[in-house]
């Protein structure tokens, strides 16, 4: 399945202006990494340059610390700790141009408390692993220049979560999905792309794209209660 | 789908049973019986009818109480266990119609009292002279010790079934009634050995004993107690190990197999993968106990639109991806609606698969059921459909505004079809 990808076509392209991203990969599956090195790992094409590999959590940290890249492409299951783990204790982690290093969230899973898990650890985004290597170079420049990328399960699992708490209390009304944020996730979770988005909603892709990184914000910031209680409602803890 | 698909089925072929010998082995009978099982357990050993086998024991107990001996001594050293007679009743895993069937009792409570008095007129047949005396403590202590191996018994049955917890304080009370039956037994013997005057000083000692005893053997008891149920965690993880094993075994690499067989065929590869892997994902992740049932009717929306796409998928090859957000019982109205979009969902795959994936959307939201199609194929124009071509008219449209919903075709932003499906949901909850 080409899942989480379709959506990720368009805008995000750094290639035509012939930049690259720096990129780590964290996996425990050897045979995962050459695959993505292959697939993304061409620099002229794809304008991205694997600049390390790691396979579990120390791992992971040594490199991300010696290597500074832009993007960490972070698998959720790894030995030491998962990558929540390795969010845990990167979180300051800046660049050599001062800016923070980001992570994404490449899984195998898509099962709920692993996608939130790791958004509410600061990841900025989630894609599965049987996204194709177009669509991951994409989600990789969206989240080095700051966006959020978000699967339609991811949008649904949100949306949900927003969703089973119809009667808030008022000071986290602050918290709350706006409108326009939930017409927004709504449309990713029924699997269109940000560009056609943006044409469906008459606005522009940035603009999608400042919705969706509010919605992830929204998502680590407070609301922990309610996360707590829906997580609790599915027997996540 | 030039090959069988691989059965759902097989993959839920229960874990291999540590505790279900190859070697027939004997067990006293925990469904069905009357008394400890006994009967019942034989029976099904010696594969005779359970009455014959009763009748032999009665017929034994008339003569000097040698059947009651043997019973006794069969109820003591046989394990309990499940088996017996009649094999048409459901294994273990299965508890529920073991207890619907069990609960009547009626049948256990005759058999106890049947064999009180049988007990007391062979007994008083006998002349035991000045034993006679006797004869009642002993009967009650019988009674008793009877009635504490039995709550054992239940109890032990109880944890399979694991309705325990239920009916405690019955549990208790039996535990108690047992006790108490042998204790008057006891004293009743006691009072009639000596005399009233000394059974103060004897209870005082008998007492101060099962302190002594209860003191000197106490920590060593809590020892084995806890040593015994770390083994039953140790064993129960065993097991669960097994049964992952099991499961992948069966399942996956009977699909590993077929993806290998028909490598060359790169759409029925992908149909294989995404059927095991939903299947994997849905033993994995849903709780205890449910998703294993495929022909069940879904109760829920959610269920229902998972089902719907798990079956297109399969049929059409074309893979289907679901989001669900929120969820809720379905009713007459949300039943059409999942028809509409089952119909919806085999149009996207058919005319609008080379696209790649069908992305289904289906979000409740208060009293409003919203789900969406959408396909990234070639679209079509509804308007140039001829007119004979019921589907989607009838189908999808029809369907939908018989039941006073809505349905809505158009082409998507980027090529490729979207269908969307407005339904409210029927008002019975608030009694219109």
């Amino acid at each position: 399945m080409s899942s989480d990808g379709a959506q990720q076509d368009g805008t995000g392209g750094g290639t035509a202006e012939g930049r690259t991203v720096r990129v780590v990969l964290v996996d425990d599956h050897r045979m995962f990494r050459t695959g993505v090195q292959a697939e993304i790992g061409e620099t002229g094409r794809t304008g991205v340059e694997v600049v390390g590999e790691a396979a579990d959590v120390d791992q992971a940290l040594t490199v991300i610390t010696a290597t500074r890249p832009e993007v960490v492409l972070l698998d959720v299951h790894l030995p030491g700790g998962g990558g929540v783990e390795v969010l845990r204790r990167s979180a300051a982690m800046m660049t050599d141009t001062e800016r923070p290093v980001r992570f994404l969230a490449l899984s195998v899973s898509d099962a709920a408390e692993d996608v939130i898990g790791v958004i509410r650890g600061g990841a900025r985004g989630y894609v599965t692993k049987t996204i194709t290597g177009t669509d991951l170079v994409n989600a990789v420049f969206r989240v080095a220049d700051g966006d959020a990328v978000f699967s339609p399960r991811l949008a649904g699992f949100v949306l949900d979560a927003f969703a089973s708490t119809d009667a808030p209390p008022i000071d986290e009304d602050l918290d709350r999905l706006t409108q326009r944020e939930r017409e927004v996730l709504r449309l990713i979770a029924r699997g269109y792309a940000y560009k056609e988005i943006a044409k469906q909603l008459f606005i522009s892709v940035k603009t999608v794209e400042s919705h969706v990184s509010a919605v992830l914000r929204k998502l680590q910031l407070s609301n922990r209660h309610e996360l707590t209680r829906w997580a609790a409602a599915r027997r996540l803890v | 789908m030039t090959t069988a698909p691989p059965r759902a089925e097989t993959s839920y072929a229960p874990a291999p049973d540590p505790d279900d010998p190859p070697v027939r082995k004997l067990y006293r009978s925990a469904d069905g019986r009357l008394l400890g099982g006994v009967a019942r357990g034989l029976a099904g050993h010696l594969g005779l009818p359970v009455s014959w086998v009763r009748i032999v024991f009665v017929a034994l107990f008339m003569a000097d109480g040698m059947g009651a001996l043997l019973y006794a001594a069969f109820w003591f050293f046989v394990p309990l266990g499940v088996g017996g007679v009649d094999h048409r009743q459901p294994a273990p895993a299965d508890g529920r119609r073991l207890r619907l069937r069990h609960r009547p009792d009626k049948g256990q409570v005759f058999a106890l009292i049947a064999l009180l008095i049988g007990a007391s007129i062979v007994a008083s047949r006998f002349q035991l002279g000045q034993a006679d005396g006797y004869l009642w403590p002993v009967l009650l202590i019988g009674a008793g010790v009877a009635l504490v191996w039995r709550q054992a018994d239940n109890s032990r049955r109880a944890q399979w079934l694991e309705l325990g917890r239920r009916n405690g304080l019955l549990t208790m009370l039996r535990g108690a009634a047992g006790v108490l039956l042998v204790g008057v037994g006891v004293t009743g013997i006691v009072v009639l050995q000596g005399s009233v005057r000394h059974l103060g000083s004897v209870l005082q000692a008998a007492l101060a004993v099962v302190v002594g005893i209860a003191l000197l053997a106490g920590p060593y008891l809590v020892r084995m107690a806890q040593d015994l149920s770390e083994e039953r965690l140790m064993r129960i993880r065993a097991q669960e190990r097994a049964e992952v094993a099991a499961h992948v075994h069966d399942s996956v690499l009977h699909t590993l197999t077929l993806i290998q067989r028909s490598a060359d065929d790169p759409r029925e590869v992908a149909r294989l993968a995404r059927a095991q892997e939903r299947e994997l994902r849905a033993w994995l992740y849903k709780p205890e106990g449910r998703g294993k049932e495929e022909d069940e009717e879904p109760a829920t929306l959610a269920e229902a639109v998972r089902k719907s796409a798990a079956e297109v998928e399969d049929d059409h090859g074309v893979p289907i991806e679901v989001v669900v957000v929120g969820d809720c019982p379905l009713d007459e109205p949300l039943g059409a609606q999942m028809q509409a979009a089952r119909e919806a969902m085999v149009n996207a795959a058919k005319y609008g698969g080379e696209g790649g994936a069908v992305q289904v959307f289906a979000e409740v939201e208060g009293r409003s059921v919203f789900v969406s199609v959408r396909d990234r194929g070639p679209g079509f124009d509804l308007d140039a459909v001829p007119a004979d071509r019921m589907g989607v008219r009838e189908s999808i449209i029809g369907r939908m505004e018989r039941h006073g919903g809505t349905a809505r075709l158009r082409s998507a932003p980027e090529g490729g079809t979207v269908v969307e499906l407005e339904m409210e949901r029927a008002a019975t909850e608030h009694g219109i």
